[in-house]
């Protein structure tokens, strides 16, 4: 394998192929797009959070001027309308029922934007209010009422059994065990124990979602924000009964993803209004549609850990409640994904973690990057803290005493840790050393999280060498700012040997891309940025062959250079080959590759996403005001294909983790979402930045994809809200097990702590 | 009603309804798609125009307003010849960008800022800068790429 300094494209901070786009407003998203003949569409919701439908009266909204006609659940018969990838549950619009304030109950189809916004009001909707489960205490509760009565169908992803048969509003139940934890916890020499809140965070993907629908007799074409166009394929064709090759789901440029994206979202709602009225149909949401839509899980986790008397970890339980909200989205993922990632980077030999998903009437959970890990790094970090405090003992110190080293396994029967997370920890401590001895009134902390990357190694790509010796990569990942375009392209054009200006991105469009499962999990790099390698090299064994062919020789008497085969004195660049065999201009060949769950990504996962970060933070004592000092990030990222793109995702991740770290959280009163604006939900600016930010890349060249690279992006995130909470303590005393860290809520901490420090000192005298 | 005013440095006449938004003028009638819509209640900055040289936000500017002004929008940034303006260059070399949603009113915003001062402080960038937010870039490549193009800028002059 090629090292550092030996590669030609990749490895380099090249410039990103889409910045000439993006700095000119070239650059084309599915909000600048129409279609001729396009209608518009707009949605009215539910006041209510939990409430059946009596009957809905549309004759007014219809005859409004300009209206083309109005959709509700009551039109949707002929067709699936129910969606879903992990459990079927989600209507397109509300069925005789609604499960959150917020939820889409009839579509308005209107000549124009406004005409539809007016419209909505003239819609009587008559409901009969249900008693509603605002939390998953009360949808726990014995009496609470079904937030869904009947049962469901599984979706794309198969195995994800509709759950409630285990108790009423129960969504998912995922239970993780090995060793023997209660015995373990009888004979342990110390534990701690305690519960921690994780807040309800909302990604904020600028670009709100949008898509646009075009449906006729036979063919479906849908314009979408979507981050996996596949999987909105799936849910369409099942919609509609239609088959892979009628639905075409094409995304352009992707304003924000950082998983709110994922899966299906609106695109069903448009594509419905254009199959009722025949006409292309868009649908742009606001910022305040896209509060409702999707936002993260929030958890209370109950967990304890246990060590023996040397100080190495023994064993952990925990009971993690995930509040999912009326429907599953994808929160039986991160269910799965949150038992899995309580363990963290560390080898405990005894382990029983029970996770549940809990149905209520709020809006839908799903992803938001690095989901599972999240939630559940904080109270695991913030444990492991007051551990390393009962012991006596240095916290980093005490991580590394307990961390798994590159190849052991710290999850029975999933791939072995392939990263130095010692060697990263050593190194963000090493920066703080450098920075000298802790002012008063600072604290620092260090952090770090494993994250099984939900990559599931099924990717096919294509790439097309002409022959000029250019370049063109069919990928069906999106480009949402990640900066996948410009690594795919650099390595073809390390691959194919030719200039990077001679490559081009296709991407995302069902009907010429070939399958990608997904945009997301950290994967593209890894699993397409493969793909993409391996599509290269099965070109060049075909242009082995056409040589063979043209010059009369073998295939394997060729050497390969960049950009050509030599056969003595004889160079022949990819067009050369093309022009011999094929006696034409203007010619190419596709080169393709497929990627699935086989030979050394048999194993999941495919790649251990790691997070390792610290931060130093200063509080003031008088308001609880917590103003971030240092931050340090390292990407363990096998090798970057781009580092300054690599670096970017970092920072970008670790912004994501100050913003739920330190202010936002969605606050319900009552069935209300009270906080679903941009003026209300508090996300990082320009006066947060960090006042030092040391980042760097460990480059060990350890991971599956291309030249031993692997996924980054969401690492940086999953440590930081826990590495937060540990500064705070260091420079208070104060352990706040609530997120996030408001001034309010540090106040109030440090008013409790000097309390009980003047109880003490009382008791003591 | 008529809107008459100076856009990108083109006398441009066009009609509009009263009620009407400069960013729904910009999109819809005129497709100048580059100016983005977000928040809606002017916290993001991502429809960040000038007019007469000072950044607003077209969200919720009404198109009538600018009867008379000059404005500009991303689309007006480079010169004759397609050259890049300093600020564009910038946020290419600095990576200040990663969905690209926030980029063209962070670049009239930083444009704003350096036309007024062509050599802010650090705490002038954060403060003039902190009108707008990214999701994606943790904002330090920004700070960088506005440093850059005054640099840029200043020896130009």
């Amino acid at each position: 394998m090629k090292k550092p300094g030996e590669f030609r494209v990749v490895n380099h901070s090249v410039p990103r192929e889409d910045g000439q786009a993006k700095v000119t407003g070239r650059a084309i998203y599915a909000s600048d797009l129409t279609v001729e003949n396009m209608a518009w569409a707009k949605i009215l919701r539910s006041p209510f959070g939990h409430a059946k439908i009596r009957s809905i009266d549309a004759s007014a909204a219809k005859s409004h001027p300009g209206v083309i006609d109005v959709i509700t659940g009551a039109d949707l018969a002929g067709i699936d309308p129910y969606y879903g990838h992990a459990v079927k549950d989600h209507p397109i619009l509300a069925i005789h029922r609604v499960r959150f304030a917020g939820e889409p109950v009839a579509a308005v189809v209107a000549e124009d934007e406004l005409s539809a916004e007016e419209a909505l009001e003239l819609i009587e909707v008559d409901y009969d209010e249900l008693a509603s489960v605002m939390d998953v205490d009360a949808a726990l509760a014995e009496t609470a009422p079904l937030i869904h009565e009947q049962s469901y169908r599984e979706g794309a992803f198969r195995g994800f059994k509709d759950g409630r048969q285990a108790s009423g509003n129960v969504c998912q139940y995922v239970h993780v065990q090995w060793g023997d934890a209660k015995s373990a916890f009888e004979s342990a020499a110390h534990t701690v124990e305690g519960e921690f809140f994780f807040p309800m965070a909302y990604a904020y993907a600028m670009e709100p979602y949008v898509a646009i629908a075009t449906y006729t007799k036979n063919n479906l074409t849908v314009y979408s924000s979507a981050q996996h166009p596949f999987m909105v394929r799936h849910d369409l064709a099942e919609i509609f009964g239609m088959s892979l090759n009628a639905v075409r789901v094409i995304v352009p440029y992707v304003g924000g993803g950082y998983g709110s994206k994922s899966y299906t979202k609106i695109e069903p709602i448009p594509a419905v209004c254009s199959w009722k009225t025949g006409r292309p149909v868009k649908l742009q949401l606001s910022v305040e549609e896209a509060f409702l839509t999707t936002r993260g899980d929030d958890a209370r986790v109950r967990i304890r850990t246990a060590c023996d008397r040397a100080g190495k970890l023994l064993a952990r339980e925990a009971t993690i409640h995930l509040n999912t909200g009326a429907y599953a989205e994808n929160s039986p993922l991160v269910c799965a994904k949150a038992a899995n990632r309580i363990i963290g980077p560390y080898l405990i030999p005894n382990v029983d973690i029970h996770c549940y998903a809990v149905y209520t009437n709020t809006v839908p959970a799903s992803s938001y990057r690095g989901f599972g890990s999240t939630q559940v790094t904080f109270p695991a970090e913030s444990q492991l803290e007051e551990m390393a405090e009962k012991l006596g003992r240095d916290p980093l110190e005490f991580r590394l005493a307990n961390l798994a080293e590159r190849g052991q396994t710290i999850y029975p029967g999933l791939r072995p840790i392939d990263a130095d997370v010692p060697g990263d920890l050593r190194h963000v401590a090493s920066v703080f050393e450098k920075a000298g001895p802790l002012r008063p009134g600072f604290g620092r902390a260090v952090g770090c999280s494993a994250s099984d990357a939900g990559s599931h190694p099924v990717t096919s790509a294509m790439i097309q060498v002409y022959s000029d010796n250019s370049v063109s990569v069919l990928s069906g990942s999106t480009e949402m700012g990640q900066g996948s375009h410009t690594v795919l392209a650099q390595i073809a054009a390390e691959e194919m040997g030719v200039p990077l200006d001679k490559v081009r991105l296709v991407s995302a469009d069902t009907a010429i891309t070939p399958f990608e499962r997904s945009t997301g999990a950290s994967r593209t790099t890894t699993l397409m940025g493969r793909a993409v390698l391996e599509a290269c090299r099965e070109a060049i064994a075909q242009f082995r062959t056409m040589a063979a062919d043209s010059l009369g020789c073998k295939p394997e008497d060729f050497i390969e250079e960049p950009g050509a085969l030599r056969l003595g004195d004889t160079r022949l660049t990819w067009g050369d080959i093309l022009v011999k065999f094929f006696h034409h201009r203007d010619t190419s060949i596709v080169g393709r590759a497929y990627l699935r769950q086989t030979g050394d990504l048999k194993m999941l996962p495919p790649f251990w996403e790691i997070g390792v970060v610290g931060v130093e933070v200063e509080v003031d004592q008088e308001t609880g005001k917590i103003r971030l000092d240092k931050l340090v990030t390292v990407g363990d990222v096998g090798l970057a294909i781009n580092p300054a793109a690599a670096e970017g995702q970092d920072l970008g991740a670790a912004t994501m983790g100050i913003g739920i770290g330190l202010f936002e959280e969605l606050i319900y009163d009552g069935q209300q979402l009270t906080n679903g604006t941009l003026l209300e939900y508090r996300v990082p600016r320009f006066e947060d930045l960090a006042q030092e930010i040391h980042m760097s890349l460990a480059q060990n060249q350890d991971g599956a994809g291309p030249y031993g690279a692997k996924g980054g992006g969401e690492g940086s995130l999953n440590p930081i809200p826990a590495c937060l909470a540990n500064a705070v303590y260091r420079a208070t005393g104060a352990r706040i097990r609530r997120l996030p860290l408001t001034p309010e809520r540090v106040w109030r901490a440090l008013r409790e702590r000097d309390t009980e420090r003047t109880l003490e000192l009382k008791q003591g005298g | 009603m008529k809107l008459e005013f100076v856009l990108n440095g083109k006398a441009t006449s066009v009609a509009i309804e009263h009620r009407e938004t400069l960013a729904e003028t910009l999109r819809n009638r005129l497709r100048l798609t580059g100016t983005k819509i977000s928040c809606e209640a002017e916290v993001c900055g991502a429809c960040t125009v000038l007019v007469d040289g000072l950044p607003v936000s077209a969200c919720t500017y009404l198109a009538y307003e600018a009867r008379g002004r000059k404005v500009v929008t991303i689309e007006g940034l480079e010169d004759e010849s397609g050259k890049l303006h300093p600020v564009q260059q910038a946020f290419i070399d600095e990576f200040a960008f990663q969905c690209g949603f926030c980029t063209p009113g962070m670049i009239l915003a930083a444009k704003a800022l350096l036309d007024e001062t062509p050599n802010p402080s650090e705490p002038e960038i954060l403060a003039h800068m902190d009108g707008n937010l990214c999701r994606c870039t943790g904002y330090l490549p920004i700070v960088k790429a506005v440093r850059r193009a005054a640099a840029g800028m200043r020896d130009e002059r």
